[in-house]
Order: C-alpha cells, then sequence, then structure tokens
C-alpha cells in the first residue's frame, strides 16, 4: 500500500510540477509579459478564492468524504455578514465572526447527515446543496448588496511597489488572506492530531474507528472546516467584485473539485498534500494565463480544463493499475 | 480502492447473501414501491383539496407529461450508471452536445426550404450525427472507468467539463434555436391525450426495465454494483458490461436531447444545468441504491411523478419554485433517514466507501 501511494503520490506532483513549468517556459517565450511580477501578483489575486475553496476541499477530500454543498455555503456566509454590515450596521468583526459561524454550521450539517444516515456523502451534499441554494435564493430574493464597505470592497494595501515600467503591485487583502488559510491547513493537517486522524479515517475508517478515533468527531471537523474556509472565500469573493450576489459562486462547485482533484487528493480519501493542491491550482491558474496573453479566446479555456482532468486521471490510473498488477506479480 | 485484496476477505461473507437478495429482488417482478405510490397518492390529495378548481383537472395532468420526459430520460441516464455502482456526472453535458451537434446540422447546414423528404433525410442525418458522438462519448467513459480503474466520478468529471467546454467554445455562450416543425411536433402534438415525448419516455422507461431485469446484461450490471470483485471472479467480463452501461447512459442522454431540443426550441451548452443534481435526487427517492446494485425503475418513476406533483403544486398554489426545490432535497434526506431506520443496526449498514471500487 504504501509503495502505490508512493507512485501515485510522487507521479501526481512530479508531472504537474513538470507540466506547468513546461508550460510557463513556453508562455514566457511566446508573450514577454507573462513573466512579470504585475502579471504573476494579478494571477494570484484572480485566483485567491478558487485556492481558498480548493484548501477547504482538499480537508473533505482527505476524510474520505466529498462535498459539493460548499459554494452555497460560501453565498450564505458572504450574503449575511454583507446584510449585518451594510443593511444593519453590525461592526466588521462580530459580522464577519457570526457569518463564519454560519459556515461552519452549514458544513457540519453535512458531517452530521453523512455520519448519521450513513448515505454517501455526495447525496447528501446534493440534497443540501439544493436545500441551501433554495432557502437562499427565497430569503434573498436573489437581490444583490452593493455599496460594500471601503476595507472590503477596495481592500487594504499591505505592500506597493511601482516596477520600472510604472505597473503597480499590491499585496492586498485577497493574497494575504488566502495564504494564511494555505497554511493554516497545511498547519493543521501535518501538525496536529485532529489533521493526522483525517488522513487515518479517510485511508480506512474501520481501522480508524478500531484504534479509537471518534469518526463523528473527525467529520465534523473536515466539513465543519470546509464550511470555515467557504465563508472566507465568499467574503474574499464579495469583496473582490463589489456586490454580495446570493448565485454568484453557483456552479462553481464542480471546477474546484477539479482542481483539488488535479492536485493528487483521491476521492478514495486518506491521500493528498497541500502542496499538490496549490501546484493543482498553479497548473490551472498559469494554463489560462498564458492562453489569454496568447489572445487564445477564453471560452477555449473549457476545453482545456477538460482536457487536463482526464489526462491527469488518466495517468494516475495508468500508475495505480501498474503499481498494481506488480504487487499481484509479486505476490504470486 | 488501491489494493483489492482486503476488500474480498471482508465483504465475503456477505456475498453469498448480497447475490441471494439481489436475485430475489430481480425475480420478485411487480413494483414494491408501496410506500413511494402513498406518498404520491398523499401529495396528490392534499394539493387537490388546497386547489379543487385548479389541481385535480386533466389540464394539469397533461402539463405534468409535457414536462416530465426529458427529466424522465435523464433520470433513466443517470440511473443505469448509479445500480451498476458508478455515476455520471456527464449527462446533462452530453444531452447538450448531442443537441447543438444536431442543431447546427438542422440550421446551418440544411437549406431553410428543406420539406418532405429532403427534409427526413436532413433530420435523419442529424439524429445519426448525435447518436454517433453520443456512443463515442460513451465509449471513451466505459473504456477510461473500465480499462484503466478509474472513478466514474472523476472521468465523467473530465468528460462533463470537455464537452461543456466544447459547446461554450462552439457557441460563445449563445444558443442555436429555430428548428423543423417536424421536430418540434415531438413535444408538442399528443396521441390519445397523451405528449408523443411522454410515450417515448414511457416505451423507453419500459425497454429499460426489461433490459435491466430480463437480460444477462441487465442482471450482471446489478452484480457489478453488488459487488464488483465477486463479480469479475465469478467470470463476468466486467470491463465490457462497465463500458455498456456508459454507452447506454449515453444513448439514454442522446434521446432526453432529441426531446429537449424539441421541448425549448433551443440548444445551448448551458440549457437544463440544474437537472443533473434533480436526477441523482429522482433516482435515489426511486430506492436506486447509492452504493449500486439495487433499484428498479419502477421506482423511478413513481418518484418522477413525485417531484413532477410537487413542483406542479407548489406552482399553481403561486408558491415560489425555489420552495419547490428545497422540499425536494427535504424529501430526499427523509427518504435517507426513513431507510436508514428500516436498515436498522450500524453495523449491518454497508460501508459508505463502497462506491470507490
Amino acid at each position: 500500500m504504501p509503495e502505490a501511494l508512493r507512485i501515485i503520490f510522487g507521479r501526481t506532483e512530479t508531472a504537474l510540477g513538470a507540466a506547468i513549468v513546461l508550460t510557463a517556459i513556453v508562455f514566457s517565450l511566446a508573450s514577454p509579459y507573462f513573466l512579470t511580477l504585475p502579471n504573476l501578483v494579478d494571477l494570484v489575486e484572480a485566483y485567491s478564492v478558487t485556492t481558498i475553496l480548493a484548501a477547504g476541499v482538499f480537508v473533505v477530500l482527505v476524510s474520505g468524504g466529498i462535498d459539493i454543498s460548499f459554494t452555497a455555503t460560501a453565498s450564505a456566509a458572504q450574503y449575511l455578514a454583507a446584510y449585518l454590515i451594510v443593511r444593519q450596521g453590525v461592526p466588521a468583526v462580530p459580522a464577519l465572526a457570526t457569518s463564519a459561524l454560519l459556515g461552519i454550521a452549514m458544513g457540519s450539517i453535512n458531517a452530521l447527515l453523512t455520519y448519521h444516515l450513513r448515505v454517501v456523502s455526495i447525496i447528501v451534499t446534493i440534497a443540501t446543496a439544493s436545500i441551501y441554494y433554495a432557502l437562499l435564493i427565497y430569503f434573498t430574493d436573489a437581490e444583490e448588496i452593493y455599496n460594500l464597505p471601503d476595507w472590503w470592497s477596495n481592500g487594504i494595501s499591505f505592500f506597493r511597489y511601482e516596477t520600472v515600467d510604472g505597473d503597480i503591485v499590491k499585496i492586498t487583502l485577497p493574497i494575504v488572506v488566502m495564504a494564511t488559510m494555505v497554511a493554516l491547513t497545511q498547519y493543521l493537517m501535518s501538525r496536529t492530531r485532529i489533521g493526522r486522524q483525517v488522513y487515518a479515517v479517510g485511508g480506512n475508517p474501520e481501522a480508524a474507528s478500531r484504534v479509537g478515533i471518534d469518526i463523528l468527531r473527525v467529520q465534523v471537523f473536515a466539513y465543519g472546516y470546509l464550511g470555515l474556509l467557504a465563508a472566507v472565500a465568499g467574503f474574499v469573493q464579495a469583496g473582490r467584485v463589489h456586490q454580495a450576489v446570493p448565485t454568484a459562486m453557483k456552479g462553481e462547485e464542480l471546477d474546484v473539485l477539479a482542481v483539488a482533484i488535479l492536485g493528487g487528493a483521491s476521492l478514495v480519501g486518506g491521500i493528498g498534500s497541500v502542496g499538490g493542491v496549490l501546484l493543482g491550482v498553479l497548473f490551472l491558474a498559469v494554463l489560462q494565463n498564458g492562453l489569454n496573453l496568447l489572445g487564445v479566446s477564453s471560452y477555449f479555456f473549457g476545453v482545456v480544463i477538460g482536457l487536463a482532468i482526464l489526462v491527469s486521471i488518466s495517468m494516475t490510473g495508468y500508475a495505480d493499475k501498474h503499481a498494481r498488477s506488480r504487487r499481484a506479480k509479486r505476490a504470486g | 480502492m488501491t489494493d483489492p485484496a482486503p476488500d474480498i476477505s471482508s465483504s465475503s461473507r456477505s456475498v453469498g447473501r448480497e447475490f441471494d437478495r439481489l436475485v430475489k429482488s430481480l425475480r420478485q417482478g411487480g413494483f414494491r414501491v408501496g410506500g413511494l405510490f402513498f406518498l404520491l397518492a398523499t401529495l396528490a390529495v392534499i394539493f387537490s383539496l388546497l386547489m379543487p378548481a385548479t389541481f385535480p383537472r386533466v389540464s394539469t395532468l397533461q402539463a405534468m407529461m409535457f414536462q416530465l420526459p426529458e427529466l424522465g430520460l435523464l433520470s433513466l441516464a443517470m440511473t443505469i450508471p448509479l445500480i451498476s455502482g458508478g455515476i455520471n456526472l456527464a449527462i446533462i453535458a452530453t444531452a447538450n452536445a448531442a443537441a447543438l451537434l444536431m442543431a447546427s446540422i438542422l440550421t446551418a447546414l440544411m437549406p431553410p426550404d428543406a420539406a418532405g423528404m429532403t427534409l427526413a433525410l436532413w433530420l435523419a442525418a442529424a439524429f445519426v450525427a448525435g447518436l454517433l458522438l453520443c456512443i463515442l462519448v460513451g465509449l471513451i467513459t466505459g473504456l477510461l472507468v473500465a480499462v484503466l480503474g478509474v472513478h466514474p466520478i472523476l472521468v465523467t468529471l473530465g468528460t462533463m467539463t470537455l464537452l461543456h467546454g466544447f459547446g461554450i467554445y462552439f457557441t460563445r455562450g449563445r444558443t442555436l434555436s429555430g428548428f423543423p416543425d417536424a421536430l418540434l411536433q415531438l413535444s408538442n402534438d399528443t396521441i390519445w391525450g397523451m405528449p408523443i415525448s411522454f410515450v417515448l419516455f414511457v416505451v423507453v422507461a419500459l425497454l429499460v426495465h426489461v433490459l435491466l431485469t430480463r437480460t444477462a446484461l441487465g442482471v450482471r450490471i446489478h452484480m457489478i454494483g453488488s459487488n464488483l470483485e465477486a463479480t469479475r471472479y465469478s467470470g463476468v467480463d466486467i470491463r465490457r458490461v462497465l463500458v455498456w452501461v456508459y454507452v447506454l447512459s449515453s444513448l439514454l442522454c442522446f434521446l432526453a436531447s432529441v426531446v429537449m431540443m424539441a421541448r425549448f426550441n433551443s440548444a445551448g451548452a448551458d440549457i437544463a444545468g440544474s437537472y443533473l443534481l434533480i436526477t441523482i435526487l429522482a433516482a435515489i427517492l426511486g430506492g436506486i441504491d447509492p452504493y449500486g446494485g439495487f433499484g428498479r425503475i419502477g421506482g423511478l418513476f413513481v418518484a418522477l411523478w413525485i417531484l413532477q406533483v410537487i413542483a406542479s403544486g407548489f406552482n399553481l398554489l403561486d408558491v415560489s419554485p425555489h420552495l419547490a426545490l428545497a422540499s425536494w432535497g427535504f424529501i430526499l434526506l427523509l427518504v435517507m433517514a426513513a431507510k436508514r431506520l428500516r436498515s436498522g443496526s450500524p453495523s449491518t449498514a454497508r460501508r459508505p466507501n463502497k462506491m470507490e471500487n
């Protein structure tokens, strides 16, 4: 088992890393703007929401589950925060904290239902996603909230730098939030007891439960953490588009899942690293940005993502199969 | 499952019992969906009491029959992979891709004044093109699942993104419309008071039912969903069965795409996107086991009517369609909870990650 893991795991990340370097070289040769600081920083900011969501989805995938209700959670938390701050005049900190709690609660509901109903999480979260979205749109009338406060919509620049060409490079709030969330996820998953327990439960729930791990607690942590990150991603997304729209993120859940899976997280659970997920996002970001700079129609991007997913799963599938047959041969 | 060995040993004890249950459930004919019928009847009575003037009318029934077929055909396309223990997330994308291909033939290539025999030939050409595309998609999906052993969620996530991407690329997000009347009749004309598309759906549902319960392939699809490894060891060529599962699913998508073109008089990459989750909801509500192996088309049929009655009833009551969607989600959770209570202690429940082999 560990050998097979190493092969799949190693292959995914090495192959992805190589693919990123290769595409980056091609694009920087083709477009002089590609490898400039302003472009790269813009790229990071543009993908901040996807990265935060992918980090959360990664934790649920490692736990052996799947969740497609997180964009509904993100939209609900985003809307609640905007409503409290803009319409009710609640100060930022309690408003954001309340909305983050809502995100955690919505995520935890998925965990409780999955555990108690003993149904695959994809079906539970399909049900909750339709309930969350339907209620959100019912209660908000799909009405946008504009006039977000300045700190939220225009962002705070932590660092400002003017290049020789006069381009301005700003490290903005989304970038800082994203870096914090990624670091937090990495710390939780690799350095804490609960993080290691998530890997254990995802790898083999039966064994994990026999060694005394409380499966329910681990699942509530995984889904609740995704709920929290979804709420944070919702805040960042609202800031980037200067408004809170209940349906703004609908339909993005499968893209985020694709990114996490591209980065080597497995649907079987127990496998994956934050670094891999980052590479997955980076690969798609580089690909999209490079194609844009080359003047390829942005309409073509779906085709590129689809091909990337199919090629990457075929490669891992092949490596996996290879490892399996070798092991079978050795076993006699 | 990277390692098949422990899987076999842990499940071998229950294999015999599982197969007994499978064979028994297949032999039992009839519907065995009493609970669902009861739910459907209750809902119909409630809505009739709430709206005695508008709900219990032939026109309401007919309106429901016009709306049911495309969702019904797509649900069948979802059900076959679910019974085999897999899933097909690409059904909507496949149907839309086929519809776009057929629509571009009918609107861009076909001379607008085509009539009679010429029209029939152009329609036939468009159908063949759409059919071939669906078969190709089904073959690719099936081969990736069967030969490389990649999880169907991943494969169909990929094919879905790819097909949707092609659709967006070729249409730039626009829709194609303006199809010949001969095609539109499918969803507008009636036979004995029933829409042609509804009759088509009922016939196809019956055929799928017979295929799943009365043919070797159908029984093997159930067996694979029940226990993949045991089926492999009993000498069934599981690759072949898996390829068939996704080809059949794609063929049903083709039929759905024809019905959708006729009903909406348009084709586009983003049409009916919300149906994906609803087809899964209908299948689960209809008693299709999400872990594979069990489920009957009769149950799915009743479940589709339940969803349709709720949607139509809420619509007539002037309740927000969003609440109808929410109530579908609640009903799905309730049905799963009811099944959970009936199935008893957690130790007899099958492992949640059964789907992953």
